[in-house]
């Protein structure tokens, strides 16, 4: 917050999550910078050449999501990472849906942040990771104030005030008693997915994601939204059924003990390019199988009844 | 004297431009609201006894045998209520 200004720019994309809109929204209004969206093409796919021309020397921060919460898409955060730096720009990277479905790299990446949550990846709710470079951080002032992120409180009886300095990192950022009970469950969560091999957990998910696609594909009613290229996106698949609202669908499936998200997935803009009201969207974790997906399609197919 | 509310566990409007309203009947009571329900409305599709495809007063909707409802087109939590006062009471 204290690093941004008028006359200075942030660039997020539209197909954010609205954690990674409305936060910007509401600072730009405080702080009085401006506050650009790169488009996304009809396929669900990052327009990499609009999101690079609207980085410029006036942009602060670029911000974007490693991997669609709608479609799966995965963006190339190296490529835009070393163009906003080109540019002058820090690099913060929505790795929500990345971390925990495929290995990153954040020294090959090269991003200056980059933010997950626990509940994503098998761990507790109310608990995340927010990654940064330490020369960055180092700059930073806090945003919280309390115990732990100081050094000193020390008060002045000619001054009547307090000199405070700051802790080392990562405490300066860590005001008050912190979520221990969630960090102790978000390690276990974290070597649990260790052992399992991150690069099988993605090639587990390619795998039910191109069967899935395929067997849905053999329904004339469905029409399945993002890229056709499947090499481009990780295992959610956002879909529509023909004269059915996607909560209808979402409805039909809980009936069967089936969960699955319907609506706008936290990201009205992305739905906004693909002209839908809504959507349904079925996505796979390491504990799915075949015999799940399987399931899926034969409960699709009864969905022509309605 | 009964009211929705015996009924009646949770109500939320749907995210999405379609704005439909889904009902969630309380557990121990989705039975009796389903029967009180298919007692009143027009049936006009049934799917596996599991879905029902209802008509009552000029508003459409499904019904599904877990005990939840989903309405479309309705202006306001007083148009719902008065509706389900009629279905469920």
């Amino acid at each position: 917050m204290n690093n941004l200004a008028k006359g200075d720019e942030v660039l997020v994309s539209l197909m954010e999550h609205h954690s990674n809109i409305v936060p910007w929204e509401i600072t730009s209004k405080l702080k009085g910078f401006t506050l650009k969206y790169a488009q996304v093409n009809s396929d669900g796919t990052l327009d990499y050449d609009d999101f690079e021309s609207k980085l410029c020397g006036k942009t602060k921060i670029a911000c974007l999501s490693h991997v669609s919460n709608v479609t799966g898409v995965i963006n190339d955060v190296k490529r835009i990472t070393k163009v906003a730096h080109d540019n002058g720009a820090l690099m913060l990277i929505d790795g929500a849906q990345s971390v925990p479905h495929l290995p990153v790299d954040v020294q090959d990446l090269d991003m200056d942040f980059l933010a997950f949550s626990g509940h994503k990846m098998l761990g507790p709710t109310g608990i995340g990771v927010f990654y940064g470079k330490k020369e960055v951080l180092e700059k930073m002032s806090p945003f919280q104030g309390g115990g732990e992120m100081i050094k000193e409180v020390e008060f002045s009886q000619s001054k009547g005030r307090c000199r405070v300095s700051w802790n080392e990192l990562p405490w300066k950022f860590e005001a008050g008693t912190p979520n221990i009970a969630g960090a102790v469950g978000l390690g276990a969560a974290v070597k649990y997915l260790e052992g399992l091999g991150m690069d099988n957990v993605l090639n587990h998910e390619k795998e039910l994601t191109h069967y899935a696609v395929e067997r849905m594909k053999e329904n004339s009613k469905v029409t399945i939204h993002g890229p056709s290229d499947l090499t481009k996106k990780l295992g959610i698949i956002p879909f529509s059924v023909k004269d059915l609202s996607s909560h209808d669908v979402a409805l039909f499936f809980d009936n069967y003990g089936v969960m699955m998200r319907s609506g706008y997935h936290c990201a009205q803009p992305l739905h906004q390019v693909f002209k839908l009201e809504s959507s349904a969207r079925v996505s796979f974790y390491v504990y799915n199988t075949k015999e799940e997906v399987n399931r899926f399609v034969d409960i699709l197919r009864e969905l022509d009844q309605l | 004297m009964a009211t929705i509310d015996d009924y009646v566990a949770q109500v939320e409007g749907t995210c999405g431009a379609e704005k439909d309203v889904i009902v969630i009947f309380k557990y121990e009571k989705k039975d009796e609201a389903i029967t009180n329900i298919l007692r009143k409305a027009t049936l006009k599709n049934k799917i596996a006894g599991i879905i029902f495809e209802l008509s009552f007063q000029d508003t459409s909707f499904r019904l599904y045998s877990s005990g939840k409802a989903i309405f479309r087109s309705i202006k306001n939590r007083e148009e719902l209520n008065k509706l389900l006062s009629e279905l469920l009471l």
